[in-house]
């Protein structure tokens, strides 16, 4: 970084740019603030000079007309208005487009779930594993971070990485970053939260590759200060093995592997699904619960889009239930991610007119999923559902399935 | 009628408002505009002083990381109560309803408001809302700051009805001076009196009135929404019963951001007032100033969420929100500008509500161009919810409400009471509330470049000695406050007569007495000229205005 930058940087106090936007986002801050504090300084200057230049030095008559004052001409004014205007509109592109590269993470990115909830941080690793308080994340690698909250608005802040996103109960938003430089960064919650907010602060723990697929390999570690979270982990399992029954998920999903009406719950999560449209994605929270409440935005390859949503059926406790379940058959042996999901040939086939039962008539079409996007429209979309709407009633698929000679 | 005279005149007029009639029922149930103006003067200045007691104390605990006054949980009200007493009670209603009630029909050379008991019933119904708020303050102790994001404001245990249904039945009363207003200004204008020919005050005063009847209807519905969502779990906001909480940030601050105007455009009227009556010329551009209002007003309507870069809204709506942001800066731009040019060449008479007006320039400025910077959406990702976000709207909205409050309080004092303040007291007054402010945000600014999120009952040691001048700040703020209220009580009582035109304005409403009798003019006016023609001399203005 240049000295300048460096000096400006001490000068407003920003805590050292420890991230790869960090940098440019501190370039473009450091443009715009002194900029505008220049222009600030010169018009208040302006405005005293004139006062002691122009100031009345003889008292005036009840009488005494004097001559009217000078209008500035036209198009100084719009001149003027017309550079406003146009620096303001470039520090605008700058920044959105900055804006835009926060909100779309790499391909590559390493996921990490983060649950907040009254007053603390749960950081879920893809391999299963969790930590209280404390983000483990490599140097040098884009982390994407999947937030949510179980209770009220928090809002996950690193400020030596310029980076904050709020964390929304029913919803799932996102935000990534390149960690630049190894060592421990505070996260604060930025979004008051209640009596405690103030106490529900974290760090970011940048390791070297070395030490991270180090830390990786410790479960003992990593797991310390997990506290209670592993047994609320384990009644979740429970309870989404029975919102699962409940609801008539096991009619369709398997739990062992076998192929069925919908792709089998073992070894699902974290597994790499390809879609009807030829694209591909992760099983991760984020796709499990968008699958849930719009089963036809992305269906998988080899099944017929027959879902119905069940937006307005489970509510959030029960969808987080049932990922839990379903994060828990991962690792459940009988099928290799690649293969499942794939129904075999003597798999019952329905013939459903399309859209007569995943998306009845009538129904409002689901948002589209726009490109580039996808972190956030398509997170939000289970939020977005959840006011429940007029849709076809679970007993029509069950019917459906009975005339199809389901079991 | 034979008017008792309690007051020597110096000339044959009819007792003035103050005098007009007597006992306290003549005042309880008046329906002048020039009472009604004083009745909420008292009411806001009372709320003023409350807002700014809460203010000092949460300061005060924050010297320190650790406790030192107060629990986590009455920080929390603090800071709650600070902000719902200090927008709603005080700074909304503040320059609209006490110089806006007062100045706007004299300015427009009318008797009164178009509707004098709807007049009498906003102060009345303002009244009610801001007991009851009260009342729900100290008996519940609301704890959800003043923004009451769900589902946080569903889920608190306190109590949070009656304050939500409080700030309803205060918006009632907003929308009903909104509307007074607007007729007056299409339907009581005096002779002459176009469009073009409108004091600046009162275009600004329209451009707000047009905000409140539009925006205060949704703040009002929504609170009550959140109150019912508390109440009976109605799942409108709250994701636990179905609802969504980003829809609810998205109808808060579709009132709330335009609010921020309802408290800046008369505030940049007032300005609009001091500054060619003290410089002695016209305006450099009334059109700038009139159409930027109107611009302000309507474009405010369009920048709501840029309150919400972080709040998981899609990328598209941000960058539309910034740009709008963007689009009322220039407006508020425009007026900045005029104001400065309007000082060349002019004819200055440095005195205190000009020293309002330098305190307000620079406040306003470097806050403004702050604004420009969280507009850019990147920026804001770092600032949003920090203390640079608190310095920022405390400098543009606060400081620029405050002090052209301040500026008006001075500049109208001969008008409305006939008397003059100690310009000594007020110059030293205008110029430490200047120095205790920058002193509280300045550091603010700064703690939130640091990472310090806003709202924080303990925070890391190495940001204290930032706290320990922004509360040092606020001390200063306070006792200059104090200073210029009192400068202004004790001139009520002792301040020298005022002759009716001290400032040798040339605005309508130094056309009649100071202070003005009940009818405000003798004899309507006409008007022939523009609001600003320095170029004339006092007795000419006089002698167009009253011919015959």
């Amino acid at each position: 970084m240049q000295p300048i930058d460096e000096w400006l940087r001490k000068l407003l106090l920003l805590p050292p740019a420890a991230s790869s936007m960090a940098r440019p986002i501190d370039r473009l801050h450091f443009s715009v603030i002194s900029v505008t504090m220049l222009g600030a300084t010169l018009l208040v200057l302006m405005g005293g000079y004139y006062c002691v230049r122009y100031r009345r030095r003889r008292p005036r008559g009840p009488s005494e007309t004097r001559p009217a004052a000078p209008t500035p001409p036209l198009w100084a004014e719009l001149g003027l208005v017309g550079f406003l205007f146009t620096l303001f509109v470039a520090w605008w592109a700058v920044g959105f487009k900055q804006y835009i590269g926060l909100a779309q993470a790499p391909r590559d990115a390493l996921d990490v779930y983060v649950t907040a909830k009254q007053w603390m941080w749960k950081f879920s690793y893809p391999d299963g594993s969790q930590t209280i308080d404390e983000l483990f994340v490599p140097v040098g690698r884009p982390v994407r971070l999947i937030l949510t909250s179980r209770d009220v608005i928090h809002s996950l802040y690193v400020p030596s990485f310029r980076l904050k996103q709020d964390a929304v109960p029913g919803r799932y938003t996102s935000l990534w970053f390149t960690a630049t430089a190894l060592g421990r960064q505070p996260i604060y919650c930025a979004e008051y939260c209640g009596t405690d907010h103030s106490r529900m602060s974290g760090s970011v723990v940048v390791l070297s590759a070395e030490d991270y697929s180090r830390w990786l390999a410790q479960p003992g570690t990593r797991r310390a200060g997990e506290g209670n979270a592993g047994t609320r982990d384990a009644e979740l399992r429970t309870e989404g093995e029975r919102v699962a029954a409940r609801h008539g998920c096991l009619r369709c999903h398997t739990v062992d592997g076998s192929p069925h009406l919908g792709p089998s719950f073992a070894g699902l999560y974290g597994a790499d699904i390809p879609l009807a449209n030829a694209e591909h994605v992760t099983a991760d929270v984020a796709y499990l619960t968008e699958s849930m409440m719009d089963p036809a935005l992305k269906v998988h390859a080899g099944f017929e889009p027959v879902m119905p949503s069940y937006a307005g059926y489970l509510n959030p406790p029960e969808v987080s239930a049932l990922v839990e379940f379903i994060k828990s058959l991962k690792d459940v042996p009988g099928q290799s991610a690649r293969e499942h999901g794939v129904p075999a040939a003597s798999a019952v086939t329905l013939p459903p007119p399309a859209g007569s039962i995943g998306r009845p008539p009538g129904e409002p079409l689901a948002l589209p999923s726009e490109p580039g996007h996808a972190s956030e429209q398509g997170f939000a979309a289970p939020g977005r559902e959840l006011m429940p709407l007029p849709r076809a009633p679970r007993e029509t698929l069950e019917q459906k399935l009975g005339d199809g000679g389901a079991p | 009628m034979i008017a008792v005279k309690l007051e020597p005149e110096p000339m044959a007029l009819p007792p003035d408002y103050l005098h007009a009639k007597q006992g306290p029922m003549s005042w309880l149930t008046t329906t002048d505009h020039k009472r009604i103006a004083l009745m909420f003067y008292g009411a806001v200045l009372v709320m003023f002083l409350l807002g700014g007691v809460f203010a000092l104390l949460f300061r005060t605990e924050l010297l320190s990381p650790r406790r030192d006054i107060m629990d986590a949980t009455t920080y929390n009200k603090l800071f709650t109560w600070h902000g719902i007493v200090m927008v709603w009670l005080f700074l909304i209603p503040s320059i609209p309803n006490i110089f806006g009630n007062f100045i706007l029909p004299l300015q427009l050379g009318a008797r009164d408001l178009a509707f004098p008991r709807l007049n009498l019933a906003s102060f009345y119904v303002y009244l009610v809302g801001a007991t009851i708020v009260l009342s729900g303050l100290f008996a519940g102790g609301t704890d959800t700051g003043w923004t009451f994001y769900m589902p946080y404001s569903e889920n608190t245990p306190v109590t949070l009805f009656p304050v939500v249904f409080g700030i309803f039945v205060v918006g009632i009363s907003s929308i009903f001076t909104g509307l007074n207003f607007i007729a007056t200004v299409h339907m009581l204008r005096a002779e002459g009196m176009t469009w073009r020919r409108l004091p600046l005050f009162t275009w600004s005063i329209y451009a707000t009135s047009i905000i409140l009847v539009l925006a205060t209807p949704v703040l009002g519905l929504s609170l009550i929404l959140v109150g019912l969502d508390h109440v009976f779990h109605l799942g409108v906001f709250d994701p636990a019963t179905g609802g969504d909480p980003v829809l609810f940030q998205h109808l808060f601050w579709f009132y709330s951001h335009p609010a921020v105007y309802i408290m800046i455009l008369p505030a940049m009227g007032v300005i609009s007032e001091v500054v060619p009556t003290f410089a002695h010329r016209r305006p450099s551009s009334y059109a700038a100033i009139a159409l930027s209002s109107l611009g302000i007003a309507f474009g405010g309507f369009l920048a709501w969420g840029h309150h919400m870069f972080v709040a998981g809204i899609s990328t598209l709506d941000a960058g539309v929100f910034g740009i709008f942001s963007m689009f009322v800066a220039v407006f508020s731009a425009i007026k900045v500008f005029t104001w400065v040019a309007t000082l060349y060449r002019g004819d200055i008479v440095f005195s205190t509500p000009l020293l309002y007006f330098f305190g307000f320039l620079f406040l306003f400025v470097f806050g403004g161009m702050t604004g420009v910077a969280v507009a850019t959406q990147s920026l804001d990702v770092h600032w949003h919810d920090t203390y640079f976000i608190v310095a920022h709207f405390h400098f543009i909205m606060v400081g620029g409400s405050l002090t052209s409050f301040l500026a008006a309080a001075h500049y109208w004092f001969p008008k409305m009471f006939g008397r003059l303040y100690s310009e000594r007291v007020g110059l030293l007054a205008a110029s430490l509330v200047f120095m205790g402010f920058v002193l509280t945000f300045l550091p603010q600014f700064l703690l939130g470049n640091a990472g310090m999120p806003r709202r924080y009952y303990s925070y890391p040691a190495e940001y204290q000695w930032l706290h320990v001048l922004s509360t040092g700040g606020s001390y200063l703020l306070g006792s200059a406050v104090l200073l210029a209220l009192g400068n202004l009580a004790l001139a009520l009582a002792y301040g020298a007569r005022s002759e009716q035109n001290p400032w040798e304005a040339r605005t309508f409403e130094w056309l009649s007495p100071s202070p003005p009798p009940e009818h405000n003019f003798e004899s309507p006016p006409v008007i022939d000229r523009e609001p600003y023609a320095f170029d004339l001399s006092e007795e000419q203005i006089r002698a167009r205005a009253f011919p015959g």
